[in-house]
């Protein structure tokens, strides 16, 4: 069970469009900018707020590669790995960073909930590939090098 | 008059609201997962393509028809898009046919066959899901899912529950409830139009068959069969026999072969419920306390007003079901025998319906803590054992069921159809009990397969309002106009299924317009043939009260923990 406050945020944000169904995707949008993510025990509540069933919130939710149900890290890191990041070589980065947060096959988020890693198809900035963002900052041309002193950065900005 | 050109034929517009409808009414069967009238248009599964006079390709279910239009059903470009699909559809399905509930009446099976598929050039690369067996009343396998929609919008559409929809999306899109929870931790009532819309086995009924041939094989049982009104008139269907014939006294013979030791007829516990529901109308009417009052019969409607509406859970009739009662009068009269011949009463109950499975669980419905209904096993579990047991069903010789309470009025056995319950519960506080009176009711508006009925009566100097709902979304817009206090009644009587029991979840499949016609028109023919048209007339009901019931009305005929 979540603490109420959680409950009254949805409160506060459905308030802010009106209990319709069709306000379902910014409601649930707003939840998950608050809270990185979208506590799945908010999803009923959500549902009965705006007069459809759990199911099809569920639906809706899991349809969206961009809504997760589960708790992300402080820091989320999303590689691009479009054809242009790709072929300059985007997966070298992607699994430097999979070492260095020693993250095991299928898992994304590191145990400490301090980074995310996600991979994107395109983020529209294929002239600087290859690409990623950190909490939607862009850091281009990056390397295996590059990558590790940004990961060291933020690990250290995490602890000041 | 406006027209299409349907394979070089001429076929009028009148009204259709896309292609499909006119493709059928010129007499072809165009083969479809999706395409169900009483829901709405999806245009997923893509079968009913056409082409046009240019070589353009549409899906006719989501198709205006448009006056000089010229299509083709059937050219070779459709023949392979056709082909194909259903190809794709088998490369990520179950294949395991033979041992598939649905073998033989699957309707993905028939249009591969139909289509001229012998082979599947893919491979099925699908992890293996695991099935759902948490309801007592529904199977849900996904991995026989065509993911074509039909219960999902049968849930949220016709029975506004919505307990399944789509999840993920794209190869990893199934149909599931929220979270993928077990059927049994939702708000699923159990009803089954989920499972009589779907083409495949995904959704099925749980089956009880072992069980009952286990009890049936053991000699210290006492075997003890009731038979729903809605299940008489559809078991034909099976052993080719007309669309709602009532087959009564052939099944009476077919269990008594398989070894079941009493067959009765449900249609008796209806005349309890007559009696009961009756009382209970005219005591809160008196008081004017908890009005409308809500029929209790259905126990997919009671589960629905529980979970969505528990502020009306009071209006529900205190009633059990026909079911229920039958039950624990049958196990009250048996008690003294069982103990004599240290004997087991198993009470078997052989109905439409699959969320029948589930009421005998409600701790509500035992009596003094003991399970009335053992069993409850539904119209295609019977025909199943029929077959089994190697009965050639129509060859049989008529047989009446055993007494005393094989005995039941025609008002008893229109509790299969909507409004059947009103019009008995009618006849029997109407103080003239005339054919014309009988008429009147018939006429008054309660018969019929409107979503909604209304009606009124003058009782004995009163008059009462009346409505009569089938499909748990009507039922869902009869309780919101209440609350808003739009609507006014005295007496609401709710099926879950549309058009009542005759289609209920546990009928043989399919269930079309022409079928649900036969049904309908087989309850009522077996009204018209009772020589007993109103309960009163019943003179066991009489007895039972008298020598079985004898002041326990509450304990027996009424749920536990429910104050009258």
């Amino acid at each position: 069970m979540l603490d109420k406050s959680y409950y009254e945020k949805v409160d506060e944000i459905v308030a802010g469009y009106g209990d319709e169904s069709r306000y379902l995707i910014p409601v649930i949008q707003d939840v998950q900018s608050e809270y990185r993510y979208l506590p799945p025990e908010l999803l009923k509540y959500i549902a009965e707020k705006l007069h459809i069933t759990e199911a099809k919130a569920y639906s809706v939710a899991t349809f969206y590669e961009n809504f997760s149900l589960e708790p992300k890290g402080k820091y989320i890191i999303k590689v691009c790995d479009g054809t242009a990041c790709h072929v300059r070589k985007s997966t070298d980065v992607l699994n430097m960073i999979r070492d260095l947060l020693e993250l095991k096959p299928g898992q994304n988020t590191t145990d400490d909930m301090m980074f995310t890693l996600e991979t994107v198809s395109c983020l529209g900035a294929c002239g600087l590939a290859p690409v990623l963002t950190v909490n939607d900052v862009v850091h281009p041309s990056m390397t295996p090098e590059k990558v590790t002193e940004l990961i060291y950065e933020l690990r250290e900005e995490a602890q000041a | 008059m406006d027209y299409i050109t349907i394979d070089g034929r001429c076929v009028p517009l009148e009204g259709e609201k896309n292609i499909l409808m006119l493709i059928r009414k010129a007499g072809i069967d165009l083969p479809t997962f999706c395409y169900h009238s009483e829901l709405s248009v999806y245009g997923a599964c893509r079968m009913c393509m056409v082409e046009d006079e240019k070589g353009r390709i549409m899906a006719s279910c989501s198709e205006q028809p448009r006056p000089g239009m010229v299509i083709r059903t059937n050219t070779k470009k459709l023949r392979k898009y056709r082909k194909l699909i259903v190809e794709l559809l088998l490369a990520s399905h179950c294949r395991d046919c033979t041992v598939c509930t649905r073998n033989g009446n699957c309707e993905l099976q028939s249009i591969a066959f139909k289509v001229g598929i012998h082979n599947v050039r893919f491979k099925n690369t699908k992890e293996l899901e695991p099935i759902d067996i948490s309801s007592p009343s529904i199977v849900r396998d996904p991995n026989k899912c065509i993911l074509c929609g039909d219960c999902v919008r049968t849930c949220s559409e016709i029975q506004a529950v919505g307990a399944i929809d789509f999840a993920n999306r794209g190869a990893k899109a199934k149909v599931c409830p929220a979270f993928d929870r077990p059927l049994a931790e939702t708000d699923c009532v159990g009803c089954g139009q989920c499972r009589v819309v779907c083409p495949t086995g995904a959704l099925s009924v749980k089956t009880n068959v072992t069980d009952v041939w286990d009890a049936i094989a053991d000699p210290d049982t006492r075997v003890v069969a009731q038979i729903a009104p809605a299940v008489r008139i559809a078991v034909g269907d099976k052993f080719g026999m007309p669309k709602g014939t009532n087959v009564m006294g052939k099944l009476v013979a077919a269990l008594r072969m398989m070894g079941f030791d009493k067959v009765y007829d449900t249609n008796f516990g209806a005349d309890l419920t007559v009696m009961e529901e009756s009382k209970e109308l005219a005591e809160r009417l008196e008081k004017g306390e908890n009005l409308p009052l809500f029929t209790s019969c259905c126990p997919g409607w009671v589960k629905f007003c529980e979970t969505k509406y528990p502020e009306f859970a009071k209006n529900i009739s205190t009633c059990r079901s026909p079911q229920g009662m039958f039950s624990s009068v049958v196990k009250e009269y048996y008690k003294e025998q069982d103990e004599a011949d240290g004997m087991k009463t198993f009470v078997v109950s052989i109905m439409p319906c699959t969320a029948k499975k589930a009421e005998i669980l409600r701790p509500d419905n035992f009596t003094d803590g003991r399970q009335d209904t053992d069993r409850v096993i539904t119209t295609i579990e019977i025909i199943r054992m029929i077959r089994q047991a190697g009965i050639q069903f129509s060859e049989l010789k008529n047989e009446a069921p055993d007494m005393p309470f094989g005995m039941a009025s025609g008002a008893a056995s229109i509790f299969g159809v909507t409004g059947g319950v009103s019009e008995a519960v009618l006849r029997h506080l109407m103080a003239d009990k005339g054919f014309s009176a009988f008429e009147q009711i018939k006429f008054s508006g309660i018969r019929g397969t409107e979503g909604i009925k209304e009606a009124s009566f003058d009782l004995n100097g009163r008059e009462i309002k009346i409505a009569v709902v089938h499909g748990l979304a009507n039922a869902g817009r009869v309780l919101e106009g209440i609350k808003a206090g739009e609507l006014h009644y005295d007496f609401v009587e709710v099926m879950a299924c549309r058009n009542g029991c005759i289609a209920g979840g546990g009928q043989p499949l399919p269930i079309g317009t022409r079928t649900k016609n036969g049904r309908i028109e087989g309850i009522y023919q077996v009204d018209r043939d009772s020589q007993m048209r109103v309960t009163d007339e019943n003179p066991i009901i009489a007895q039972t009260y008298r020598e079985i019931i004898a002041g326990n009305e509450h304990k027996l005929l009424h749920r536990a923990g429910i104050e009258e």
